[in-house]
Formats: C-alpha cells, sequence, structure tokens
C-alpha cells in the first residue's frame, strides 16, 4: 500500500517537528499548555478533589454512625455535606471528564492538539486557583450551608446573612466558566481536528459521547449561571426575584437549577459511558456490538435529558396530572441506557474470551452499580413513589448509584486501562484490590441507605433518634464508607508508586484498535494517520508502522510553529493547517486575575477585586496580542501529503476561531433565553396587571431597535471596506460602537421612563436584568472592537490577516441581534397582553 | 413479593415512621406500588446479572445468540418500551386515584412550617397548637401547607408521601388514619441549621376522644390554682415570653413562637427535639441554644433565676 508521503522521511524533518513541540524544562513545564501536560494536571487535580471530598464524606458517615453522635456540629455538618456535593459535582466530575476529554482526544482523534490548548489551559488554571480557594472556605467556616443546590429563600439575604452563600453563587458561577471555556475547546476539536478519513461515522464512540457532552455543557450550564446572578443580584443589591413578598417565586430557582441540574447528571454519566463502549471492545478484542444505536443512545439521552427537570420537583405541588409528562421522559430515558447495557453485554459476549484485567472489573462493577442505581432511578420517576422517595435516604442510595456506578467506576477503568497510554501502566495487582475494596464498600455503603430512607430517614440530618430502626443500617454504611476509604488509599498508592507520565512509548498491551494506542510524543503522533474505518489498528493492516515512520500526512512543522491539521467537520477533509501557540505564561496572569477577582467579590472586598479584573484584563490582551492571529506565515500553503495542498492561514467560517465564537454563542443565546423565559414565568406567576399597567414607551423602544440595525449595518460596511481595500475604516467600526452604546442605554432609560425601578417587583428586576445583560454584551462588543481598532493602527489587520475582525464582527452581530430581541420581548410582550 | 427482598423483612416493615406501614388508603396503595416496583427492579437486576455471566462463561454457542444486534435490541429497546409502557399506565392510575381521593366534606387544618418548628391551626374549631398532629381515626382530613419563612416539607410516611411548603403559596393534602396509635412526621426539605430536629408526633385518636381534645385546645386556658404557678405566670409575663409566645384566654397572643396554650399536654419539646417532662421544659427555658443551636429562642440561664424558670415551668406544664 503506498503511503501518502513516501518514505523513508528525510531526518531532519522529525527534529524540526520535535523542536517546535519541546516542552519547557524545569518549572516551566508549568507554562506549557499541550493537552499531553495540562490533561493529566487535570485528571490529578480531578483526583485531588474527589479524594478531598470523599474524606467529607467519611466524615458524614462517622457522624451518623449511631444515633446521637456530634463529631461535628450541626452548622459544620451542614457546610460538610454541603461542600461534599458542591465539590463532588462541580469540581471532581464535570472536570474529570473534561480532563480526560483533553487528554485522549487529540490522540484518540489522530490530531496533534486541541485547537485552542490555550484557552483550556486557562480553564485548567482557573479551575486549580478556583477550586482550591473555594475549597479553603471550609477552614473558615465560610463554606457554602445551604444543601447542593441553593434553594431560596434560605439562602436569600434575610435567612443566610452570612457571605457562605456568596462562597458557592460567586465560586461556582465562576468555576463554571472553565467549564464552558473546555466544553467550547472539545467541540471545536471534535468536529475539527480529526485525522483525515475520519468521518463522524468512524469517529470513536468516546468522542461522540464527548461531543454530546460538551453540547449539553453549552446548553444547560449558562442556566445555573443565570440562577446564581439573579440569587447574587438579590442578595447584594436587594433585586427581588425569587421573594414572594415582591411578586418572586422560589419555584424560579429550582426551575433554573434543575434545567441545569437534571441535564447535569448525564453530563457527568455519558462520557463515562463513552469510556466504557472503548474498553468493553479491548477486553472482549472486537468491535463494538451496535455502533451506530450506541451513538444515537448517546444523542437521545442527551435532548432527552432536557424534559427531565421537574423530576427533582415532584412535591412542589405542581398538579399531579401535570407530572405525567416527566413522568413518561423519565422512562424514556432509561431506556437508551438500559440499549448501551446489552451493546456492552452483547459486546461481551460476541468476542474472544473476555479478558478481566483491573479496569475490565472497574467496566463489570460499573455495569452492576449502573444497572441497581438506573433501576432506583425508574423507581423515582414514579410520581407517587417519590412522593415517599424524595428528600430521604432512598434518594442518597440512588444518586450515589448512578454517580459512583455512572462515572467514578468508568473513570477507574479509564485510569487503568489508559494509563499505559501516556505513561506507565499501573499495578494490576493494586488494581484488583483497589476495586474489590471499592465495589464492595460501595454496596456496602449505600445499598443500605435504600432501606434506612424507608425507614424513615430524610437526607441532610445531622444525627437522628433511636428506636426508628434506622440504627443497623447507618453503622452498615459506615462500614461501607470505611472499606471505601481504604480503597481509596490503595488506588493512591498504586498511582503514587507506579504511575509516571512518559512519551514516545509505543506500547498497546491490552491490543486496543484505536489511534490512541499509536506511538505518540508531545506532538502528538509523529504522522497524521489515513483513517478507513472505526478500529484502525485492528482494521488497516501496516498503517501504524508507516504513520510511526512518518509516511502519513504532515510529518513535519510547515511553519516552523506548533501546527495541528483542521478538516471539514462531517468527512474530516483537510481543509488547513492551523498555526498554535505554544508556551507562555500570560494565560496564567489571566486566570489569577479571573479567580482573584471572583475571590474578592465573595469577600465583598471591591478594591482588590478591580486590582485583580486589571490584571486578569492585562493578562489575556497580552495572550491575544501577542500570539494570536500571527497571519500568514511561510510557506502560505503546503503538500500535506498524498497531493493535498492547502493553506497554513485561515479566517471567517472555515477557522476554528470562529467556530469557537459560535460556540460561545450558543452560550450566550442559552444564558439570554434562561432570562426571557424567568421573565416570562414570573409573569406567569404575577398575572398580568403589573406587566399591561407599566409598559415602556414604544418611541424609546423603536429608537433603540433603530439604533442597534444601524450599529450592525455599520460594522457590516466596515468589514466591506476591509474586503475591498484591505484597510479597515475604523470610524465606522467606532460609530457601530457608540450606536451600540447608546441602544442599550434607551433601553434602559425606556424602562426607568415607565416608572420600573429594580428593588420594587419582580417585573421591574426581571426587565432591568435583561437589560443589564445586553450591558454586559456591549461591553464586551466594544472592547473587542476597540482591540480591533487598535490592532488596525498598529498594522496588524489588513485584508488578509483579518481574524480579529471576523470574530469581533461576529460577536458585534450577536450583540445586536439579542438586543433586538430584547426590545421586542420588553416592548411587544406587554402589548399583546 | 418480599420474598425477593429478604433485608427489608429483616427490617421489618413497620415503625412510626415508614411508607411500608399504612395506616390509611393513601400511604396504602403507594406501599403497593412500591412493592410492585421493587419486586420488579429485582427481577430486573437479576436478569442482567445473569446475562452478564452468561456474556462472560456461557458455552460459545450461548455466547454467539447473545453477541448480535437481535439481542441488543430485543432486551435493551423492546423490552423496556413494553414494560415501561405498562407501568406508565399502571402509575397514572395510582396517581390518579391519590389525587382524587375523597368524598366527604373534610376537617380542615393548616400547618405552617418556621425555623424549626411547626404551627397547626384547626381552622373549623379555631384551636391552634404547635409541633403536634392529632387526628380522628377514620376522618377525611385537608391539610393546607403553608410557610412564614423558608421551604420546608411534610412528611409522614405512614399516611401519604411528603408534600413541600413554600412561601407564597398553599399546597394540599388529603389523607386519612384508619388506626388509633402515635406516628412520627417530620421536616423534609433542608431549611437550615436545624432541619434536624424538625419532626413532630401525629397522634390518631378515637374521634370521641379527638373531640374532647379539639374542644380542651380551643378553650382558654384555666386560671393557674397553686402560688408556684401563680409566680410561674408572672414569670412569663415579666421575662417577655409573651412577645413571642401565645397563651389562649390571656392576653398574650404573640404568632412568633409556638403556641403554648396547651403545652403541658404535648408529647415532645421543640419539634421533636426532647419528651416533654418538667425537667426538660425547665432545660429547655434555661438553654435551648445548647440543645438545639442556631432556633429563635433565647437562653434564660442568666436572665432568670432557677426558683424562676422552675415555677415557669411548673405553670406551663400544668397546662394540659
Amino acid at each position: 500500500m503506498t503511503t501518502p508521503n513516501p518514505l523513508p522521511r528525510p531526518s531532519e524533518e522529525f527534529e524540526r517537528l520535535k523542536a517546535a513541540w519541546t516542552r519547557p524544562r524545569g518549572w516551566r513545564v508549568f507554562t506549557d499548555i499541550n493537552n499531553n501536560i495540562i490533561g493529566p494536571l487535570f485528571v490529578a487535580t480531578a483526583l485531588l478533589f474527589l479524594t478531598l471530598a470523599g474524606l467529607l464524606g467519611v466524615i458524614i458517615r462517622l457522624q451518623l454512625a449511631w444515633p446521637g453522635l456530634e463529631i461535628v456540629s450541626a452548622a459544620a455538618y451542614n457546610q460538610i455535606f454541603t461542600m461534599h456535593g458542591t465539590v463532588m459535582m462541580f469540581l471532581f466530575a464535570v472536570p474529570a471528564v473534561e480532563a480526560v476529554g483533553i487528554t485522549l482526544l487529540p490522540s484518540m482523534l489522530g490530531s496533534r492538539e486541541m485547537p485552542t490548548p490555550r484557552l483550556g489551559a486557562y480553564a485548567y488554571w482557573i479551575y486549580l486557583l478556583g477550586g482550591l480557594s473555594f475549597f479553603s472556605s471550609l477552614f473558615f467556616g465560610v463554606a457554602p450551608d445551604g444543601g447542593w443546590f441553593m434553594y431560596p429563600p434560605l439562602t436569600s439575604k434575610e435567612n443566610s446573612p452570612g457571605i457562605n452563600t456568596d462562597m458557592y453563587l460567586l465560586g461556582i458561577g465562576f468555576i463554571e466558566i472553565s467549564a464552558i471555556a473546555g466544553a467550547i475547546e472539545l467541540i471545536v476539536g471534535i468536529l475539527r481536528c480529526r485525522a483525515p478519513g475520519m468521518t463522524l461515522g468512524r469517529m470513536p464512540v468516546f468522542a461522540w459521547a464527548m461531543l454530546v457532552f460538551a453540547g449539553m455543557v453549552i446548553i444547560a450550564f449558562p442556566a445555573v449561571i443565570i440562577a446564581s446572578t439573579l440569587l447574587e443580584l438579590e442578595r447584594a443589591f436587594d433585586w427581588p426575584f425569587f421573594l414572594p413578598e415582591r411578586g418572586g417565586d422560589p419555584l424560579l430557582w429550582q426551575h433554573l437549577f434543575w434545567f441545569f441540574g437534571h441535564p447535569e447528571v448525564y453530563v457527568i454519566f455519558l462520557p463515562a459511558a463513552g469510556m466504557v463502549s472503548m474498553i468493553v471492545p479491548a477486553m472482549a478484542r472486537t468491535p463494538l456490538l451496535a455502533h451506530s444505536l450506541v451513538v444515537l443512545a448517546l444523542v437521545a439521552t442527551a435532548f432527552l435529558s432536557f424534559g427531565l427537570w421537574v423530576h427533582h420537583m415532584y412535591t412542589v405541588g405542581i398538579p399531579a396530572m401535570s407530572l405525567a409528562f416527566f413522568a413518561a421522559a423519565g422512562f424514556a430515558v432509561s431506556i437508551p441506557s438500559g440499549l448501551q447495557v446489552f451493546a456492552w453485554i452483547g459486546t461481551l459476549a460476541s468476542g474472544e474470551k473476555v479478558r478481566l484485567n483491573a479496569a475490565g472489573l472497574f467496566v463489570l462493577g460499573f455495569l452492576f452499580i449502573f444497572t441497581l442505581g438506573g433501576l432506583t432511578g425508574v423507581m423515582v420517576s414514579v410520581t407517587p413513589f417519590d412522593w415517599q422517595a424524595h428528600d430521604t435516604y432512598f434518594i442518597v442510595a440512588h444518586l450515589h448509584y448512578v454517580l459512583i456506578g455512572g462515572m467514578v467506576f468508568p473513570l477507574l477503568a479509564a485510569l487503568y486501562h489508559w494509563a499505559p497510554s501516556i505513561g506507565t501502566a499501573l499495578s494490576e495487582r493494586l488494581g484488583k484490590w483497589a476495586f474489590w475494596l471499592l465495589f464492595l464498600g460501595t454496596n456496602l455503603t449505600f445499598f443500605p441507605m435504600h432501606i434506612s430512607g424507608f425507614m424513615g430517614m430524610p437526607r441532610r440530618i445531622y444525627t437522628y433518634p433511636a428506636g426508628l430502626g434506622l440504627e443497623i443500617w447507618n453503622l452498615l454504611s459506615t462500614l461501607g464508607a470505611l472499606t471505601v476509604l481504604a480503597g481509596g488509599i490503595v488506588l493512591l498508592y498504586d498511582i503514587a508508586r507506579n504511575f509516571r507520565l512518559s512519551q514516545g512509548s509505543s506500547e498497546n498491551p491490552w491490543d486496543s484498535g484505536t489511534l490512541e494506542w499509536m506511538d505518540t510524543g508531545n506532538h502528538g503522533p509523529r504522522s497524521l494517520p489515513r483513517v478507513a474505518s472505526r478500529y484502525p489498528l485492528w482494521q488497516q493492516p501496516g498503517m501504524k508502522e508507516q504513520a510511526e515512520a512518518g509516511g502519513h500526512y504532515l510529518p513535519m512543522t510547515l511553519t516552523g510553529q506548533r501546527e495541528t491539521l483542521v478538516g471539514t467537520a462531517s468527512a474530516a477533509v483537510p481543509q488547513y493547517v492551523a498555526v498554535l501557540p505554544g508556551p507562555g505564561y500570560a494565560h496564567i496572569v489571566a486566570a489569577v486575575g479571573t479567580a482573584g477577582t471572583f475571590l474578592s467579590l465573595a469577600l465583598e472586598a471591591l478594591v482588590p477585586a478591580a486590582g485583580f479584573a486589571a490584571i486578569g484584563l492585562a493578562g489575556f490582551l497580552r495572550w491575544l496580542w501577542t500570539s494570536t492571529d500571527l497571519g500568514p506565515l511561510e510557506p502560505r500553503e503546503a503538500d500535506i501529503g498524498e497531493g493535498i495542498v492547502i493553506p497554513t492561514y485561515a479566517t471567517g467560517p472555515v477557522s476554528v476561531s470562529w467556530w469557537a465564537v459560535s460556540t460561545l454563542l450558543v452560550v450566550a443565546g442559552s444564558a439570554w433565553a434562561c432570562l426571557a423565559g424567568s421573565y416570562l414565568f414570573l409573569w406567569l406567576v404575577n398575572g398580568d396587571a403589573r406587566w399591561a399597567a407599566r409598559i415602556p414607551e414604544l418611541g424609546w423602544g423603536l429608537a433603540a431597535f433603530a439604533a442597534y440595525v444601524a450599529a450592525a449595518g455599520s460594522v457590516i460596511w466596515a468589514g466591506r471596506g476591509l474586503s475591498q481595500h484591505g484597510r479597515l475604516p475604523s470610524l465606522f467600526v467606532l460609530v457601530a460602537v457608540a450606536l451600540l452604546a447608546a441602544a442599550v442605554a434607551g433601553e434602559a432609560l425606556a424602562l426607568w421612563e415607565a416608572g420600573l425601578r429594580p428593588r420594587e417587583h419582580v417585573h421591574s428586576s426581571s426587565s432591568f436584568a435583561l437589560v443589564a445583560f445586553q450591558g454586559v454584551h456591549v461591553a464586551v462588543s466594544a472592547l473587542m472592537m476597540g482591540y480591533t481598532v487598535a490592532r488596525a493602527w498598529a498594522g496588524m489587520l489588513n485584508g488578509e490577516r483579518r481574524l480579529v475582525f471576523d470574530n469581533s464582527r461576529l460577536f458585534f452581530l450577536y450583540t445586536c441581534a439579542q438586543g433586538a430581541a430584547g426590545l421586542v420581548l420588553l416592548h411587544g410582550f406587554p402589548r399583546l397582553l | 413479593m418480599k420474598r425477593l427482598l429478604p433485608l427489608l423483612l429483616l427490617a421489618g416493615c413497620s415503625g412510626p415512621q415508614t411508607p411500608l406501614d399504612a395506616w390509611g388508603p393513601q400511604a396504602d396503595r403507594i406501599a403497593r406500588l412500591s412493592t410492585l416496583l421493587f419486586t420488579g427492579g429485582g427481577v430486573i437486576l437479576t436478569v442482567v446479572v445473569v446475562a452478564i455471566t452468561l456474556a462472560l462463561w456461557a458455552p460459545a454457542s450461548w455466547r454467539k445468540r447473545m453477541g448480535n444486534i437481535r439481542f441488543v435490541i430485543g432486551m435493551g429497546i423492546v423490552f423496556p418500551a413494553v414494560t415501561l409502557t405498562a407501568l406508565l399506565a399502571h402509575s397514572l392510575g395510582v396517581s390518579r386515584a391519590l389525587v382524587t381521593f375523597g368524598g366527604e366534606e373534610p376537617m380542615r387544618i393548616e400547618i405552617v412550617g418556621r425555623q424549626y418548628w411547626w404551627e397547626m391551626r384547626y381552622l373549623d374549631s379555631g384551636a391552634v397548637t404547635a409541633n403536634e398532629l392529632r387526628l380522628p381515626r377514620g376522618r377525611e382530613v385537608e391539610l393546607t401547607l403553608t410557610s412564614a419563612d423558608v421551604i420546608h416539607s411534610v412528611w409522614i410516611p405512614n399516611l401519604h408521601g411528603k408534600l413541600d411548603m413554600i412561601p407564597g403559596k398553599a399546597n394540599v393534602l388529603r389523607l386519612r388514619a384508619d388506626r388509633v396509635g402515635e406516628l412520627r412526621g417530620q421536616c423534609t426539605e433542608f431549611c437550615g441549621e436545624q432541619h434536624t430536629l424538625m419532626a413532630f408526633p401525629v397522634v390518631v385518636h378515637e374521634p370521641s376522644e379527638f373531640e374532647e381534645w379539639l374542644a380542651r385546645q380551643a378553650a382558654p386556658v384555666p386560671a393557674p390554682t397553686t402560688p408556684e404557678q401563680q409566680a410561674g405566670m408572672r414569670v412569663f409575663g415579666a421575662a417577655g415570653c409573651g412577645a413571642c409566645h401565645a397563651v389562649r384566654g390571656t392576653e398574650w397572643q404573640a404568632r412568633i413562637a409556638p403556641d403554648l396554650s396547651r403545652v403541658g399536654s404535648r408529647l415532645t419539646l421543640a419539634a421533636g427535639a426532647l419528651p416533654n417532662n418538667l425537667g426538660n421544659l425547665a432545660g429547655w427555658i434555661a438553654a435551648p441554644q445548647d440543645i438545639k443551636p442556631g432556633n429563635h429562642m433565647p437562653a434564660f440561664a442568666r436572665s432568670l433565676s432557677g426558683e424562676e424558670i422552675l415555677a415557669l415551668s411548673t405553670w406551663l406544664d400544668s397546662l394540659r
């Protein structure tokens, strides 16, 4: 078989490639942004938070071992269980799966790197800094104490005056930025950075799972950010949203939170299912059975999961017959999960003798625990059953079965399975010990909770009375927790003793069929393989050796910089070679600034907050100014193999950064929809009267609308000028920014003139919230356009080198459209009443 | 059916706070549905475990039969679709029966949730009590659930599922107790530092006995008879207890804290935190923050002497 590039390769080619991807030495290794270093750091940090939150769980179990124990006080206990849940969900589960994705995907997809590595590195650093400071709040007694879902009015200023709640709202809201940044990177990377020939149909199931995961993150996570922002506005500025005295509704929080919170469960589970779909074929040494159905199941789960949020609200008094819809959706979502379970079982049956190594044991443990958790999941979606089970230890049992079974066990299987692909293998013997301790311990801890729940034990209590028959079940749970602890110690010991990151090992100990088992270095594969099947290492004999010798695509660095291949989303046809950034510290400065800003705000220290914001902004600007949009480099185009000649520069819709901005706009749109939904929900709760009585004046609305249209037109005109004359007409851009600012100011003024004051009623506060949200977008647009003009003045922007303008224009036009939609809502909707 | 769940049997299915020991028609329907779900779940879990075992270790011919797409579609799509559709139809029937329950005119009681106690208002008679729900056997009751501060949730599992108390809303729970005796209800929505100690006894009486109890609750308290009781009543006024608590038939009518009209007859103190007796009552007045830290009752150990506290407790204890 002929190779895309002739073999053997010239010797200096590989040296040049390695030189471009050299990892800095010593402590400077932390300035690197390569996924091979950021990914494992990300995984390690997630495991750190798993350990910390797990220890909190052990404290909980010790306190509950017997009635009346008071190892920690009620107040401390409430902080501990809140932090246990919050840290597990936000600082362990979501980052962990994202981390595995960032670590494995480039090599699994036959790419050199994720397309936006610095964004990924920034996401990691804010996660590390934000997460550690958030966790530290526990040591100062200011940790959140309202439960991980933080229901108002318990968390309103009156009932929770301390900063504990602010730590949660600002801390978690900010850590979600990391999750969203990571999701954007994953979406663009999975869709655009795959080896030539890896069509969506040939893409590994794990990549599908991560794509669906990231899609769910960008739709669902804005809901919790909006909910946190609204509650923080209520706490800090007395804008009512959840207070019934001023038209608010505590249930608004629950709808927003669970619109995020229920998909969150599948956000955690789907990537884990994707890992299992990779490990099971390796165990059985045969392709996954029903591959297409499994992919379909992932997508179906994602869709259905957005119709399930009311599952957490069966007891708030929604009429039982309306709940039937959600019960049916709950049943429906169990079908794709069941399908996957039987696809895995069928795969195990269809292969050779199944290899039961440590990873395999964790997969089997997963199948048992997750199935049990899934079955209790069907039970709790049966409305009358849930009226009894809700908020009891039955739910505690269910959610731990689903999350530990559905996420932790697959993650540990992944750890044992993929450790040899990124470093040294873990010990099979210790792994089996860890498995049995964790498997037995998990069941011993959580199975009895089904019973204690049905014996009358509510969740979130720091002790319980003797005589209800709860003693024995709680004691068993505590013994189970100690068994889990022992398993955790064995696991950590195994990692500490045996795991070392390393590169250049070509070991494929499990004879897997996918690309991550090729020989890779910091640069990813030696050359990017030509893919023609789902399991290239099994189904394309000789390909591995050819690609490792440099015979496939892009075996060189063209520009002398770090590069990777970007292709079409569905068929992975190469389109251009993207030049990637290398090591630097600007993103770390930006991360320190961002984390410091949010932490200072939580501590109500406004001056330091402003200082940190300035530092963060400086970091961002340096990062952007010095190493984005370098413009076309030499050679402008090159043959990457097989006579495919593609450019080394791209702007507009073909570029990955345009895709990243577009994805960001989906995030913004989802957040806006949550705000608009809140506005309409509050109208539904309050009735027409207030809305009909205070309609903002139409003249103002029309003027603002015209300003948005003119602003958009002005920027489009500027773009046309740039295309035609190769120079940016800066004046048009500045006029556009002024028009945009005038439009949002007009929107606010119209509300004020109509007599709306944000503190008096939810009608006003929700209207102003929409305008404030628009104001933030206007400010960002102004910043982006100001930066664009500065680039033009500095001679770094012209008819060809115009990525900055194209991306800023996209954001700007979105802002205009969002503003216009807001006007239609605020001015049009009340007139329909 | 319970054969499959010996653990549950071992635990015993009876108790003052369990959904499995139904004392009324509502809880009974849910308990039967639960048994069905547990049984079905147990069967399906067994099937999956057997399938995994066969997939790993069965003879090649068996494994071959499982390792194809028909097996995946049959077990993974057709089987759950059929069983879940049946379950949906059945559970909707149960839901309907639960929400359309009742025909007679119910007795109406409003329960107001507060951090961390309950106010029970018998709307038909005007009687007010706290931290204790007394019901007549065999009579339909409509509980109107509201909250004065944060979200709480009422759960009396032997009678019905739980329902939240949400500020600004009134939720309605209809139930009936068919057995005489004592049960336990508890708050199940986390409501703050002392969410744990927010429970209440539920006492079901024979109807005649209940009427007697209710009439006493609605009547003004009798005047104190012994000198110590008289002193205790004076302490109540002097210490400012009446700024928060009400005692029926006196000048004290505040609603900030539990109504104390017949506090001596209650089974527990501080929403199920302590059994009610003279010693506990005095201890509670002296140091409520040691017993239930974070509740809204101030400590009187410093501002009142031991004798005063004892006199006050004696008077309150006499209100039965």
